[in-house]
């Protein structure tokens, strides 16, 4: 055949990585910057905004990977909301009858792990709509969890922050990343090992085919419904672990409805996060900033109305991600069931 | 002789709601053969090639391969045997490099990770066995089809397959890169591969296949081969009549200019000029062939006229009335017919049934909507009815979504809604892509008859039979500008094969 296509042009590395996390290393070393030179000025109050950001960023990132899980493999997931509360419920519940913390967190992650495979059910199996499919699951789990609930059951503790030795003791990052209890951990390792799946091994290779286009990957012979499953049911586990994080960790008991819409705030942050582990980690870190900047100014004395201030989160999320993340490109088979003739 | 067969179909039968896709079929391919599979549109060919390779589960039938008899359960155990499928349509992850898909469903790790380097390696030494000159890092999307199908070639190869299936591989190629596939076939055959190959194309199975097997209505009708036969005979044994390969028509009768364009410019989305300065005029009751390769500006032109597309400069009059851009009813109001290049994409709403497809430029006119637009169900129905009829489209009744139908019936679908308008101005951009010669002897006809009726009418084509058969006039795009009008009675195959490569026969 006559050579039309060019054999690979060699960009040396370094340009490659440039072009393509150049924003985002600027970004970085900005806020990085901005943050030393508060530190300085105020160093408590530094402390807390870090140390908030990475709290409040923990169940969005869940979420997102919950999200994330199941859109790469094409089945959209809006019921992350639902599959968080219900795990932060069950959790609860098992905390406060046994008082074991290690099984309460397995007990939410399981509940999640169910929610997914009833998702998984609706939307693989029966082809139903996925966003009535979502639905069902937040209403399910908003109705069991408001009927079960008492108020006046008592937790037994909760989980607790474990330092990682001297690490725990440096300036401004120390208390923020090293000194946090088991989920956040968990959280940092998980973003990871899901980036490395979807994006270096067989079985990342096959979800993402499979989201983008599910009878190549049959013709192939990957099984496309085997692949959903497994990954709408991951997804749901991580989204249960969101929930432990809410009642085991951060607040150590439970409210009606206490996932407040972090589900859907979870799904943002995965689409800005351009469907990548790491990028919704960044995503979500920056909500969590722009939600402990939030908190700082109020406690300020500045003459500003609080409902202005609020608004800070989002209008800053909305401004960074409009300006320095480009198009999102949706897995092409989102939300269409496969249909094997 | 049952040594030497490679794959052994016995009486398969298939059947989906309503259709016998196979009735009973048996087929064998003998090592190192290439075994061209012919028939009509909606006969069942991939059908029974998605049959052997797994991906439908046959209501009867068994297969053997090299001898054995074998228990195919999905294309996995199609490839564990030794089966590569081409499909009609691509299977290919857009967004995925070469070598990601080239590997799917059959990765090579090292410890948990891709090994993407060794694959590469690899995909490297097969591409150079075979001649099939690939770049295993570009993204699919961004390579031409033809270089998309070396892909899907090389990824049957990739898992080692001896038998070969390839679907209606020409349909999308340019005669210059069919001939390319074709090398490479003959090569593989003598490399011990056997190829099953489906076309429409009578003259390719005489040029390539060792043996032909021809079947119609979900059924064999026969065997034959190339010695045996020629086109005509071809032809006559698959749609079961004799067949008009060679248009007949009447000199034309030019009246009117219909359409006029005038100094068209068109740049694309990276805002490169792809229509440059184009001048020409169509008048009712002629034809005007455009031919050219593909790729020199054809599809951006055609689209221009139909409304789907703006442009930079220039305009375009229809019937002395200047034509407002991006506005496709307008168009359709004023009598402007279209059948699409991509019929999936924009000729038909793929999960409507037939007989919506059928009205849907008209569906909110009368008879079809009465009062406060509700729809005219009888009338609707009374319409579709008419045209499956008249155009003869072969589905089991107008309540089935288009998807389900083949592709030349869907072709025909698109047809029978557009000619049965009145118009002034037809444009038809590949009208017969991946149709059999049966249905391409109709729709000749039909664009003839349109014509006839004082019809401007303009074909685009890559095929050089098709335009030097159909036109009146031709004339050739090259990089974006017409380099040449002629009169069709001037033209032959040499001529136009050099205007189109860029050259002036008429300067050497
Ligand atoms: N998934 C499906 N569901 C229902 N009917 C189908 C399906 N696939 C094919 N058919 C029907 O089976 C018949 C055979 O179709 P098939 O695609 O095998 O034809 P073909 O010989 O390959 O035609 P073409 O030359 O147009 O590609 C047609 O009547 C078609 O409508
Ligand atoms: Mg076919």
């Amino acid at each position: 055949m006559k050579n039309t296509n060019q054999l690979p042009t060699e960009v040396s590395p370094l340009q490659r990585f440039l072009k393509r996390w150049g924003w985002t290393l600027a970004m970085v070393l900005g806020v990085i910057g901005i943050t030393i030179w508060q530190y300085q000025l105020n160093a408590q109050a530094t402390e807390a905004v870090v140390a908030s950001t990475i709290r409040q960023s923990t169940p969005l990132v869940l979420g997102a990977l919950c999200g994330l899980l199941g859109e790469r493999s094409a089945v959209i997931n809006i019921g992350i909301e639902g599959q968080m509360l219900l795990g932060a419920f069950v959790g609860f519940l098992v905390n406060v009858w046994t008082g074991n913390l290690f099984l309460a967190v397995l007990a939410a992650v399981l509940t999640g792990a169910v929610m997914g495979l009833l998702l998984a059910y609706m939307s693989v199996t029966l082809k139903m709509d996925q966003i009535i499919g979502g639905t069902v699951i937040n209403i399910l789990a908003l109705g069991l969890t408001g009927y079960f609930y008492q108020v006046g059951m008592v937790t037994q503790g909760k989980l607790q922050p474990i330092p990682l030795g001297p690490l725990a003791n440096i300036p401004i990052i120390g208390p923020a990343i090293f000194n946090n209890p088991p989920i956040t951990y968990a959280t940092f390792v998980l973003v990871i090992v899901v980036h490395y799946v979807l994006f270096y091994t067989k079985w990342g290779l096959r979800t993402r085919a499979v989201g983008e286009h599910p009878r190549a990957a049959d013709t192939l012979g990957v099984d496309v419904f085997k692949i959903r499953y497994v990954n709408v049911i991951m997804g749901g586990a991580i989204a249960g672990l969101a929930g432990a994080f809410l009642t085991l960790e951060a607040v150590g008991s439970f409210e009606r409805a206490m996932t407040n819409g972090r589900g859907f705030v979870a799904l943002a942050v995965m689409i800005f996060g351009k469907f990548t582990p790491l990028g919704a980690w960044g995503a979500a870190l920056l909500f969590g900033f722009a939600n402990a900047i939030q908190t700082q100014l109020q406690f300020a004395d500045i003459q500003i109305p609080h409902q202005f201030i609020g608004m800070l989160p989002y209008l800053l999320t909305i401004i960074v991600l409009s300006g320095f993340v480009g198009r999102t490109r949706v897995p092409a088979a989102d939300g269409v069931p496969y249909e094997k003739e | 002789m049952a040594e030497n067969l490679a794959l052994e179909i016995r009486n398969v039968t298939k059947r989906f709601p309503g259709v016998i896709a196979n009735d009973n079929v048996s087929f064998n391919l003998r090592k190192g053969e290439i075994h061209a599979l012919l028939g009509e549109n909606g006969a069942g060919k991939s059908t029974l090639m998605n049959v052997v390779y797994g991906l439908y589960a046959p209501d009867e039938g068994e297969f053997l391969v090299n001898g054995k008899k074998v228990e195919i359960n999905g294309p996995h155990d199609a490839i564990n045997y030794g089966i590569g499928m081409v499909h009609q349509h691509f299977m290919l992850v857009p967004v995925f490099s070469v070598t990601e898909n080239m590997i799917l469903g059959s990765e090579v790790t090292k410890g948990t990770s891709l090994d993407l380097k060794r694959a590469r390696k690899e995909i490297l030494e097969i591409s150079e066995a075979y001649g099939l000159e690939v770049d295993p890092d570009a993204i699919v999307e961004d390579i031409p089809v033809g270089v998309q199908q070396r892909v899907e070639i090389l990824k049957a190869l990739y898992r080692k397959a001896n038998i070969l299936v390839l679907d209606e591989p020409t349909a999308v190629l340019t005669p210059q890169e069919a001939e390319d596939l074709f090398r490479v076939m003959r090569h593989l055959t003598e490399k011990g591969v056997s190829i099953i190959f489906i076309t429409h194309k009578l003259k390719e199975i005489l040029n390539v296949a060792d043996r032909v097997t021809v079947m119609r209505r979900g059924k064999v009708v026969g065997h034959t081969t190339p010695a045996e036969t020629d086109q005509q005979g071809l032809a006559t044994m698959m749609v079961g009549r004799d067949v008009l390969l060679e248009v007949e028509k009447a000199p034309a009768q030019p009246k009117d200019v219909v359409l006029s364009v005038e100094n068209l410019t068109i740049k694309d989305e990276r805002n490169v000029s792809v229509v440059k300065d184009i001048s020409f005029d169509v008048r009712a009751g002629e034809i005007l062939g455009i031919a050219g390769v593909q790729g020199n500006g054809q599809t951006e032109l055609a689209e221009a006229i139909t409304g789907l597309r703006g442009i930079d400069a220039g305009e375009i009059t229809l019937s002395g009335e200047r034509i407002p851009f991006e506005k496709p009813r307008w168009l359709v109001e004023h009598g402007m017919g279209h059948v699409p290049e991509d019929r999936h994409k924009h000729g038909l709403v793929l999960p409507y049934d037939l007989a919506d497809n059928m009205v849907l430029c008209t569906y909110y006119q009368k008879p079809f909507a009465g009062a406060f637009m509700v729809r005219n169900r009888d009338a609707i129905q009374k319409n579709a009815d008419g045209l499956m009829e008249r155009f003869d489209v072969r589905a089991p009744s107008t309540a089935v979504a288009a998807s389900t139908l083949s592709g030349g019936n869907q072709q025909k679908v698109i047809v029978g809604r557009e000619f049965s308008r009145p118009l002034k101005v037809l444009v038809a951009n590949q009208p017969t892509r991946g149709l059999d010669v049966g249905s391409i002897e109709y729709i000749h006809k039909e664009i003839v008859k349109m014509r006839d009726e004082g019809v401007g009418v303009i074909v685009v084509s890559a095929e050089l039979d098709e335009i030097l058969s159909l036109a009146d006039r031709i004339a050739v795009m090259f990089r974006g500008k017409i380099v040449t009008v002629i009169d069709a009675k001037d033209a032959t195959r040499e001529k136009l094969g050099l205007w189109m490569a860029g050259s002036n026969p008429d300067e050497e």
